[in-house]
């Protein structure tokens, strides 16, 4: 077993285990730290595929964004140190076999499939390779989602702050 | 052993998905549904690029699609917070059973 493989079991170990933890612990601040591992171990994959830029991007936004959010919510609504109330079993057991079926079912479809692998071409993941697509109007370029997200990201911060801002009581 | 290939990782994001969909099903506090979503979302970034690096290395439309699911889960999750936090003033709750009707 070369160094490589050992590497990718140890992250999928971390991502998997930090995973289940953050989806049944019963404490909500620690859900959202092993949150955070899980996307971190997410970015471990990222780099263990020669993909530096995505895990960047997957640290600086996810880990410094979307937890950091997570979290100061869960500070402006919980108390901190209380449990959240047990799950009952009726609920547990149906949601766990509905997902194992699930999970059992696409693991039959992936491990009977055979990918059409292409080995021979080179994957080339530069940063002006990505930055001359994103703005390329031509063949393969990607300037009109890039427009249309950055119009969304607009919808949604002008929304953000519409939808939490204190609504003053009228002066009667 | 064999070597490490799509298959490997495809079974790592199809757990993590399942995972995240558990969570789901199971929770029932809104911020932890959240996180739930958000780790669905991540599990579908895996397949992306893995797809893109080992069938069609020679295109970045994989990667691209990563970058812009990101973009609009941090989006996503920036306005889900809003909202949960506007019902918490509302409601003094974030549970979904408290959470039944829709009235301004």
């Amino acid at each position: 077993m070369e160094i490589r493989e050992i590497i990718f079991y140890i992250i999928a170990a971390f991502v998997l285990g930090s995973g289940i933890m953050a989806v049944s612990t019963r404490k909500i601040f620690r859900s959202a730290i092993w949150l955070l591992s899980t996307l971190i171990g997410i970015a471990a994959l990222y780099f263990w595929m020669d993909l530096e830029f995505i895990a960047a991007v997957q640290i600086v936004v996810y880990v410094g964004g979307i937890v950091v959010l997570i979290i100061f919510s869960i500070f402006l609504t919980h108390k901190s140190g209380d449990e959240m109330p047990k799950i009952a079993i009726k609920r547990k057991l149906p949601a766990a076999f509905a997902v194992l079926f699930a999970f059992a079912f696409t693991a039959n479809l992936l491990l009977h499939n055979s990918f059409a692998l292409s080995a021979t071409k080179s994957f080339d993941l530069s940063v002006d390779r990505i930055g001359t697509l994103m703005l390329t109007t031509g063949d393969g370029g990607y300037i009109l989602p890039f427009e249309a997200v950055s119009m969304l990201l607009l919808a949604a911060m002008v929304g953000c702050i519409v939808i939490a801002m204190k609504i003053k009581k009228e002066e009667q | 052993m064999t070597p490490i290939s799509i298959t490997h990782i495809l079974l790592l994001s199809t757990s993590l998905f399942f995972i995240g969909m558990y969570g789901f099903f199971t929770r029932r506090n809104l911020i932890t549904l959240l996180m739930s979503v958000e780790l669905m979302l991540n599990s579908v970034n895996i397949n992306f690029v893995a797809f893109n690096k080992y069938l069609f290395p020679e295109k970045l439309d994989g990667v691209f699609f990563t970058i812009f699911v990101i973009t609009i889960a941090a989006a996503e999750a920036a306005v889900a917070i809003a909202i949960i936090i506007n019902l918490y003033r509302s409601h003094q709750s974030i549970d979904v059973e408290d959470a039944g009707e829709m009235k301004f």
